[in-house]
């Protein structure tokens, strides 16, 4: 309760109790809250997920659990849905299940879209990594989803060009930065990778990796913003100096020019996360083969840390009236055996679950063929993830990222990172206040 | 046209009227380019498979069209189908019903005199200055409360009242049901059912048409109210659908080859309806014009 916006606690203290007292009215009644409704016939449950082919993990799911039924509903993913999710609570509509993205957690239990089910899932704790299960708990005694997948970030290259223009594989950032001038030097009208404005997830990672701690939460319920953290402002004048310098590129990633560059091999090198290969299969089809994963370049050397770029998990809605089986569900499909290999196998996800992590369930990813090692090693990259701290305005920063950045990559003046950084700050810290947040800056 | 435009100039202009007016004629090519060009593209890139979508020059064909459609059609079992089957049904359905609607509000306003007519009128025409994206989300909260949202009428209903619609209707109805055909009907003891639906009906039918064509491309286009009003991705229609390919989450590639193809075939029942109802159309300004 404690991250709940000020002038709404009152009120969801309210529901909160009010919650209670149905729950144990229907503890009375002897028995689970699955068939309050009606008595018969099974439970029939809604899941909103974007990620593709879910529905054939939920028909395996459906086949072995006759009496709850749970129907998939592909919506758009990102902000889309959380806005979808939030006007769907307004009018008491929102799906049993959902697909929710671990920086929208905050923004969805402060607008009470999530139930906490605590009760239903707490000891599935052991089966998530600690930096994970603070995710979904906000670091407090509520659960607010199950973890379903975790992204990890990493350095992906094209061995082939780095062995043919005498590149190394950067283990630091100041390593990176002069493999990104040489190989400007030894292909002209190539770049080692770019930066892209378009895409905050991937900034909010390898701040997470300096260090940086944009929201944070106390006990009592109040919040600082530091966007503009020390972490933070390394790595945007570790960018800005390279852009300004003319050794990284400024096109946003996930354009049909982008794709062009990876595909014809003038970005050589791509930070990114441990679902790359599926992204590379479409965006550089003819380069299959050609490309390796390594750890993410450090800060320090001898450090091993990562940050992470996306991940979802499975939350229950505060709507859903049959919170215990829904939670069930959340529970099967990220901690069960069978589900995590379909979860591998159809969405193409990288669990969660520090089971699913394993070798048995993972088969190298067909694009990496060259590296029979993939998964083993995302294994140990994902154990040095650090913990990320999201809060409840994720969307209005990324704005504020996509539109400071946009210009500053525009200009390619490392100044304009910085100050963009600042607006993003002073944006983010705005809009919470006036959201009704207790909230200072950090 | 061009015949009415020559009998205009004929007055004394004709030699000037007859010589090519380059600049106007350039002007238009150049339009009509910045129109098709975008199409061409969308058309093209439907014969590109994956690797050559993003790779090949932009307007060179590609090899991939019947796998393209092939893939779209195996999509999810399919599910694009029933995305089109619903587009249909949304905007036909839902077109008609605005056409009815308008064809009686607007012949009801343009042919009878009642106290608050103008008053009406004018609520309307300040209807037709609201965009209907503002209304979207007050819409869905109070279907909700009816327990419709999420269904087939949580589209056809917002759509029905198009106050544009009853605009250009009344607009229609005075100029082309003249009051001495009603009064003589009248006189032959016709009710006033019968006027409406036998006389007037048909010879405001030009402008009906329009009315349906414009809500029905409206609807066709819309993307917010289905994506404010449907949960159910078996109800969303097109628009909808195929934002769904392309938002997968950053870890998903988006689909574009499958939302090209699926965007070319979305506009092949537009131009289909516009050849078809074309006659009408034209019909409809001639008339006007040789009236006036």
């Amino acid at each position: 309760m404690s991250i709940h916006r000020h002038q709404i606690s009152r009120r969801s203290i309210l529901a909160g109790a009010a919650a209670l007292g149905l729950t144990s009215t229907l503890a009375a009644c002897g028995g689970s809250d699955d068939d309050s409704g009606e008595s018969s016939g099974p439970v029939k449950l809604t899941y909103w997920s974007w990620a593709p082919n879910m529905e054939k993990v939920a028909a395996i799911w459906n086949k072995k659990n006759p009496d709850i039924t749970v129907t998939v509903s592909k919506q758009a993913s990102g902000g889309e849905i959380v806005s979808k999710l939030i006007t769907a609570k307004k009018a008491g509509n929102a799906p049993d299940l959902i697909q929710v993205e671990y920086q929208s957690l905050p923004t969805l239990v402060s607008n009470d879209v999530l139930a906490d089910i605590s009760k239903y899932v707490g000891d599935v704790k052991s089966e998530f990594s600690e930096g994970l299960w603070h995710m979904v708990t906000l670091g407090t005694d509520a659960v607010y989803s199950v973890p379903q997948d975790s992204a990890p970030l990493m350095f992906y290259y094209r061995e082939d060009l780095f062995k043919k223009h005498g590149l190394s594989v950067p283990k630091t950032w100041t390593e990176f930065a002069e493999v990104a001038r040489a190989a400007k030097k030894a292909v002209p009208d190539a770049y080692l990778t770019t930066f892209s404005s378009n895409d905050p997830g991937l900034f909010a990672g390898l701040a997470q990796q300096a260090g940086g701690k944009w929201w944070t939460v106390d006990g009592g319920g109040k919040w600082s913003v530091g966007i503009d953290d020390a972490g933070t402002k390394k790595v945007a004048e570790f960018w800005g100096g390279l852009v300004q310098e003319g050794v990284i590129d400024n096109q946003p990633m996930y354009t049909p020019a982008w794709n062009q560059a990876l595909n014809k091999g003038t970005h050589l090198a791509w930070v990114s996360a441990v679902w790359a290969p599926g992204v590379l299969i479409s965006s550089a089809p003819d380069t299959k083969g050609k490309w390796r994963m390594a750890p993410l370049p450090q800060w320090k050397s001898g450090d091993n840390i990562t940050g992470s770029w996306g991940g979802s998990s499975t939350g229950v809605s505060s709507d859903s009236k049959h919170a215990e089986a829904a939670a069930k569900f959340a529970r099967w499909i990220n901690t069960d055996p069978e589900a995590l290999a379909a979860l591998v196998k159809y969405p193409a996800v990288y669990p969660a679950a520090t089971k699913g992590q394993s070798v048995d369930i993972l088969t190298t990813p067909e694009f990496f063929s060259n590296q029979k090692d993939f998964y083993s090693t995302a294994a140990t990259i994902a154990a040095t993830t650090a913990p990320s701290a999201w809060g409840p305005n994720v969307q209005t920063a990324y704005t504020a990222f996509q539109d400071g950045f946009g210009s500053a990559t525009k200009a390619k003046k490392e100044a304009q990172f910085l100050s963009a950084l600042a607006t993003m700050q002073s944006k983010t810290f705005d809009d919470m206040k006036k959201q009704g947040f207790e909230v200072t800056e950090a | 046209m061009t015949p009415l435009t020559l009998t205009a100039d004929a007055t004394g202009r004709t030699a000037r009227a007859r010589r090519t007016a380059w600049v106007p004629t350039l002007v238009l090519l150049l339009g009509t380019l910045y129109c098709l060009i975008p199409i061409a593209w969308v058309v093209i890139a439907a014969t590109k498979d994956r690797s050559e979508l993003f790779s090949t020059f932009s307007f060179a064909p590609g090899t991939g069209f019947l796998d393209n459609l092939g893939d779209l059609t195996d999509y999810r079992d399919g599910i694009y189908w029933q995305w089109m089957a619903n587009s249909v049904f949304y905007a036909g359905v839902g077109a008609l019903l605005s056409a009815a609607v308008s064809a009686a509000g607007g012949y009801a306003l343009g042919r009878y005199a009642f106290r608050g007519r103008e008053f009406i009128f004018k609520v309307i025409l300040a209807g037709v200055l609201v965009p209907s994206i503002v209304l979207a989300v007050p819409q869905y909260l109070l279907l909700s409360k009816m327990g419709m949202a999420d269904s087939y009428w949580s589209m056809l209903l917002p759509s029905i009242l198009s106050p544009y619609g009853v605009y250009l209707v009344r607009i229609y109805a005075a100029a082309s049901v003249p009051a001495e055909l009603m009064e003589a009907a009248r006189m032959d003891g016709a009710s006033e059912w019968r006027i409406f639906s036998r006389i007037a009906v048909p010879m405001m039918m030009p402008g009906l048409i329009t009315v349906f064509l414009f809500q029905f491309v409206a609807i066709w286009n819309n993307f917010l109210l289905p994506y404010v009003m449907l949960a159910d991705d078996t109800k969303f229609p097109i628009t909808l659908g195929l934002y769904t390919l392309l938002a997968q989450g950053a870890s998903q590639p988006a689909l574009y080859t499958l939302v090209i193809t699926g965007c070319l075939l979305a506009i092949v029942p537009l131009i289909a309806l516009f050849l078809v109802i074309q006659r009408f159309w034209s019909l409809d300004l001639l008339s006007g014009s040789i009236k006036s």
